[in-house]
């Protein structure tokens, strides 16, 4: 069996020049993954700091609306900088000043990973920078500001197609030229092996709490549990205590964009094929020759033409499911949690949000669903309103 | 010994570097003749990938110029067939790992084994992944070449005793682009792969000047150049052929009166 496998999945592609380093982490990782000191100081950042355990909150008027399961929301929206970023970046700057590293780089699509970044990389007083699609960085300027606020240099990226998957490459070249002091806080559960062990494993705590929670609430497992996918951090953290749990089913709900049947969507289950990228084997958006696609969705944090190799795994053994919701549909089901129970999710955590309105009426009563609400929608309200036809800006 | 292994025999080879259809398929075959005849030992022929992570600017850019025009898997392989009537010069391509992977890689081996390549170079397969690769070259008599860092350290040892064709020893940190100094220590690089095996040692990344090459040339047994190269490609598009010509002659020139042995 060889190194950092999901079945056929994940590996290490990755230039020869970065084999050291990652072999450090690693050997890092799984040096601290076990020392009772370290798990203590990152629980206490946490609870302290980035404010968990996050609510599993009931969502009555939505189950009543529903009228089937009975609909819980994980309410990773209340995390500190509001989503579940936050877990991994805490974990990975942590780990990487134990390392004796001086200087954080990230990649971020919309900016919430990067955010995060700089917000532990302040905490932790790191250096820190960020390579964000110059695409991105219009689109999402009040970010751009954000990180700068927080002490982080932004890098437009203008390579390629300006986006997501190109702050990726930047973000890996850049860790070339530079890594005897520096770490690559990647933001989700994918690239080179062990990133997408370790992402998994900061973000493990989501499904932790859901089943301790929900043990105390209801003394049971819940039947079904739902999550955003676009790299996959937050449906991996929110899946990955149930796994061997084969009554719970695990619903992805990936970026459709404007459907499947088009060139613009993001849905990489329902649309790729196997394919070697950013340092590992999955699924990915591309045409026939392998030349990635260029991707398409409303949510810019789902935006990426791969998924974790795990999530790979996951949907080739069958143990997880992954439907595609479009634009349309996530945007209606922004509005409607908005309306129904106050909350206003991220466009990212809507697309599960919208599978969940199809799914919960199909259910009997008695069973419990829950809903991953990975982040808080803020950020969105200028999108959704000019996609409704109002014409707000930040 | 490999087709590959004998452009190393009694001088210092001197390996350029394009990309495929980069203006377009016709100047590189055209390129292909004028690199030889220009003194070139070995070409290494770039297939365009939508996102090369070990690459620079310049060929990044180059790569995105030949993809947008449709320049594919199949159509260089049919450029290679053209050359390979009027040119015995060895090939090696290079280029990312999912456009082997995804065309498939024993029916990509078995393609470019059969239009004349003589190796394959993926710069984003290490050691670790590279079985998967080499052993369907090894099949079809492709050699898959391996590559060391200046990062590597105690891997150039398990690299170099499994390295076939030639070892390509990148000379900095970073992706290819030019640089206006290396500062790793190539002769002890070289010098350490060649404990392990007796196989050639070709260095690139960075490289652009004569001097450099002269330099580089008298520790190793061969120098690559990409960027320089490419960017003459992308500023003079399909006029670039005589200064390419006149570009690699002036890197051969360097490297021949620098003929001290080595290794």
């Amino acid at each position: 069996m060889r190194k950092g496998r999901y079945g056929v999945h994940g590996g290490q592609y990755i230039p020869e020049t970065l084999m050291n380093v990652v072999a450090e982490l690693e050997e890092a990782y799984h040096h601290y993954k076990n020392d009772r000191g370290f798990q203590e100081e990152l629980t206490g950042l946490f609870n302290e700091y980035a404010g968990r355990p996050s609510r599993l909150y009931y969502a009555r008027r939505m189950t009543e609306d529903l009228g089937g399961a009975k609909i819980y929301l994980k309410r990773e929206d209340l995390n500190h900088t509001g989503a579940h970023k936050i877990n991994n970046v805490l974990g990975q700057v942590l780990l990487a000043k134990k390392m004796g590293k001086t200087r954080v780089i990230a990649e971020t699509g919309a900016g919430q990973h990067g955010v995060a970044t700089a917000t532990a990389a302040a905490l932790m007083g790191m250096e820190c920078e960020v390579f964000m699609g110059e695409e991105d960085t219009k689109r999402q300027a009040l970010n751009v500001y954000r990180m700068r606020l927080l002490g982080a240099e932004v890098h437009a990226v203008s390579t390629g197609t300006g986006t997501l998957k190109d702050a990726v490459s930047e973000t890996m070249r850049e860790w070339t030229k530079r890594m005897e002091d520096t770490h690559y806080v990647l933001g989700s559960c994918m690239g080179p092996h062990p990133f997408p062990e370790i992402v998994r494993d900061f973000q493990a705590v989501i499904s932790k709490e859901i089943r301790e929670q929900l043990m105390e609430k209801e003394g049971r497992l819940p039947d079904a549990v739902l999550a955003c996918v676009g790299g996959g951090s937050n449906a991996i953290g929110a899946f990955y205590h149930f796994i061997e749990d084969k009554s719970v089913r695990l619903i992805g709900c990936e970026a459709a964009g404007r459907g499947v049947n088009t060139a613009e969507t993001a849905a990489t289950i329902a649309t790729g094929k196997p394919g070697i990228f950013h340092g590992m084997k999955s699924y990915f958006c591309q045409d026939e020759y392998g030349q990635i696609a260029p991707v398409y969705s409303i949510s810019a944090g789902l935006d990426y033409p791969g998924i974790g190799p795990e999530h790979a795994d996951l949907y080739d053994r069958g143990r997880a499911e992954y439907v595609a919701v479009t634009d349309d549909e996530a945007v209606d089901a922004f509005e409607y949690l908005a309306r129904t129970e106050g909350i206003i999710p991220a466009i990212e955590s809507a697309h599960a949000v919208a599978y969940a309105r199809k799914l919960a009426p199909q259910m009997e009563k008695g069973q419990i669903m829950v809903i991953n609400i990975s982040g808080r929608g803020d950020k969105d309200c200028a999108a959704i309103a000019r996609y409704r036809g109002e014409d707000i800006y930040e | 010994m490999s087709r590959i292994e004998t452009v190393f025999q009694n001088k210092k080879a001197f390996i350029p570097f394009i990309t495929s259809g980069d203006p377009d398929l016709e100047t590189t075959e055209k390129l292909v003749y004028a690199m030889e005849r220009a003194g070139a030992s070995l070409v290494e022929l770039g297939i365009p990938f939508s996102d090369p992570t070990a690459e620079g600017p310049v060929i990044q850019e180059a790569n995105l110029r030949a993809l947008s025009h449709n320049v594919t898997t199949d159509r260089i392989f049919g450029m290679v067939e053209r050359i390979r009537e009027n040119s015995q010069i060895p090939m090696v391509f290079m280029t990312y790992a999912n456009v082997v992977f995804s065309y498939g890689t024993e029916r990509f081996a078995e393609r470019a084994a059969k239009t004349g390549m003589d190796g394959i170079i993926l710069p984003d397969v290490p050691f670790e992944e590279k079985e998967e690769f080499a052993g369907v070259c090894r099949k079809y008599g492709l050699d898959f070449i391996s590559l060391i860092a200046p990062t590597s350290r105690e891997r150039i040892r398990m690299i170099a005793e499994k390295a076939e064709g030639f070892v390509y020893c990148v000379s900095s940190l970073g992706v290819t682009g030019t640089r206006s100094r290396i500062t790793t220590d190539i002769g002890a690089m070289v010098r350490q792969v060649k404990e392990a095996k007796d196989i050639p040692c070709a260095v690139g990344f960075g490289v652009s000047t004569p001097e450099q090459a002269a330099e580089i040339g008298a520790e190793a047994d061969g120098v690559i150049v990409g960027s320089a190269i490419v960017k003459l490609c992308g500023k003079y598009g399909k006029d670039c052929i005589p200064y390419v010509e006149e570009y690699v002659s002036s890197m051969v020139r360097a490297l021949s009166d620098e003929d001290r042995p080595c290794g």
